[in-house]
């Protein structure tokens, strides 16, 4: 089970997860009576259990797919919760390099809420569901470029380092409205990407009953609630930043992967 | 050496294969039906495979592909040796798998096929459940048809990598109330274990725990509430589970 009061954080060293007070805007963290720039602090993912995508989730999302979605391969549009899984070793905390592989000239930048489980969570009703979120974290859920929902390969959703997460987690509390919360991505400062979860198809608490009629989620999991459409791009070199409004800001930056292997670092 | 994970006595423990008998960590000796089995590691990444039997890619009119097809299941779904697995009552084609479970052992990362035994821990038998009637043309097969709990069976035993001598030749079988359904051997399967792990350790780094479901032969058929099925390979173990229709879980 897990409790949060202000905000779940796990830095570099730290054994485990702390609670400490941050300020999602200003990006800052309380930490021994200091106010600590996120940036300036190493910071790890700050939990462990499963982390599970929607697909098509955004209403602009499954829009944008027009016509396509009553032809083959996919001949309807999708009549429950599509799922995928982000593993272990796509987790990176924010500020850690996401690695480029060397025949993908650009990554595709998929901008998310997460919504992290406090407490075991099977068969939920709609109207209960919000109390069994422990609270809420952003996900860039990086893709190599790929244009079919069919059956992509999961070579391109599940490379070292495709999933940065964080900051941290912003207890439920402090996120009054889940469903309207402003989401913006950035590359190299610039604002690319701009949507809300106002869009979302299913709705937070519609979305974890649906999932968790056929599916368990327990204290840890992660659920992304979905994609916006027009994901923007970003090449090596270039740095992105996803900010959720009442959540924070998650930054990272893209590095060449030979050069990672080869010691550098932005 | 043979092992499990069993919950006995009010604990959860460790246990290896004695004869007849178990023996867990602190020494005690007990009959097999007294325990309640679990899977029989800590799962971190659930890696499966999908249509890796040529036979069974026929049966689904399917032609190989050159990349593997892989999909990942969470935790959930995950149950033990002798347990119950739920049919919903609004299934018509709900059907077993038995596979080969190949469970990683430590770091493995660029691994070449030829070392890729090194990076093993040991074996165990998969019964991974698929309800086709759940079956959508995103992401397939979507999670609601690979992902639900109770569909992965796992178990009895994870087997020691070194007494398997050669795990590309083991027999496969499954039977359904005593009779045999599905017939299979690890030779046939596409993709063999050294080239998975090679292929899938070139985009994504394995870590202890992580286990590859390698696919299943043909002979898949539907199960009904009450059926008794027995997933089997030959040195690795003989994993029973039961269907049970949904008044067994509380719903309906």
């Amino acid at each position: 089970m897990i409790s949060i009061a202000d905000a779940l954080v796990r830095l570099d060293g730290m054994p485990q997860a702390a609670d400490l007070a941050v300020d999602p805007t200003a990006s800052t963290v309380a930490i021994g009576g200091r106010t600590i720039h996120a940036d300036t602090l190493a910071w790890e993912v700050p939990i462990a259990g499963t982390v599970y995508g929607t697909l098509l989730n955004f209403t602009g999302s499954l829009a944008a797919l027009g016509d396509a979605v009553d032809k083959p391969p996919y001949k309807a549009p999708p009549q429950a919760p599509i799922l995928y899984i982000k593993p272990a070793n796509t987790w990176i905390g924010h500020g850690a390099p996401i690695p480029v592989p060397d025949d993908a000239p650009a990554l595709e930048v998929g901008a998310t809420l997460g919504v992290v489980i406090g407490r075991t969570a099977c068969r939920i009703a709609p109207e209960r569901a919000l109390e069994y979120v422990a609270g809420y974290t952003i996900v860039n859920d990086v893709s190599v470029p790929h244009e079919s929902y069919y059956r992509p390969s999961i070579r391109f959703k599940c490379r070292d380092g495709f999933c940065p997460i964080g900051p941290w987690v912003v207890a439920r509390s402090r996120v009054a409205a889940p469903d309207a919360l402003a989401l913006r991505v950035f590359v190299d400062g610039e604002l690319r990407q701009q949507n809300t979860t106002a869009n979302l198809i299913r709705p937070v608490a519609r979305l974890l009953a649906e999932v968790t009629d056929f599916m368990t989620l327990s204290s840890g999991d992660i659920l992304m609630v979905g994609v916006p459409e027009n994901a923007p791009r970003a090449r090596a070199g270039q740095r992105v930043a996803i900010e959720i409004d009442s959540v924070g800001r998650l930054e990272n930056p893209l590095v060449a992967e030979r050069d990672l292997a080869a010691g550098k670092r932005p | 050496m043979k092992r499990a994970r069993v919950a006995f006595s009010g604990a959860l423990h460790d246990a290896v294969d004695a004869g007849s008998r178990m023996r867990l960590a602190d020494g005690r000796l007990v009959d097999e039906d007294a325990v309640v089995w679990l899977p029989p590691f800590m799962p971190r990444t659930i890696i499966a495979l999908g249509l890796n039997y040529a036979d069974h890619a026929k049966e689904l009119s399917f032609n190989a592909q050159e990349e593997p097809l892989v999909f990942l299941k969470g935790p959930n779904t995950l149950i033990g040796h002798r347990a119950l697995t739920r049919r919903p009552a609004d299934a018509t084609f709900m059907h077993y798998e038995c596979e080969l479970a190949v469970v990683i052992g430590k770091p493995a990362r660029r691994v070449a096929k030829a070392d890729a035994y090194r990076y093993i821990a040991g074996y165990t038998v998969a019964n991974d459940y698929a309800i086709r009637d759940y079956l959508e043309n995103y992401y397939r097969p979507n999670l609601r048809v690979k992902n639900r709990d109770t569909c992965t069976v796992i178990g009895p035993w994870l087997v020691d990598r070194d007494d398997v001598p050669d795990p590309m030749r083991l027999a496969l079988r499954t039977t359904v109330n005593g009779k045999v359904t599905q017939q299979g051997n690890t030779k046939d399967m596409v993709h063999d274990i050294g080239s998975l792990i090679e292929y899938l350790s070139g985009f994504m780094t394995l870590g202890a725990g992580d286990v590859i479901l390698t696919g299943t032969p043909e002979g898949v058929v539907d199960v009904r509430p009450g059926d008794e099925v027995v997933t089997e390979i030959e040195g690795i173990g003989r994993l029973v589970n039961t269907i049970a229709d949904d008044s067994a879980f509380g719903r309906g």
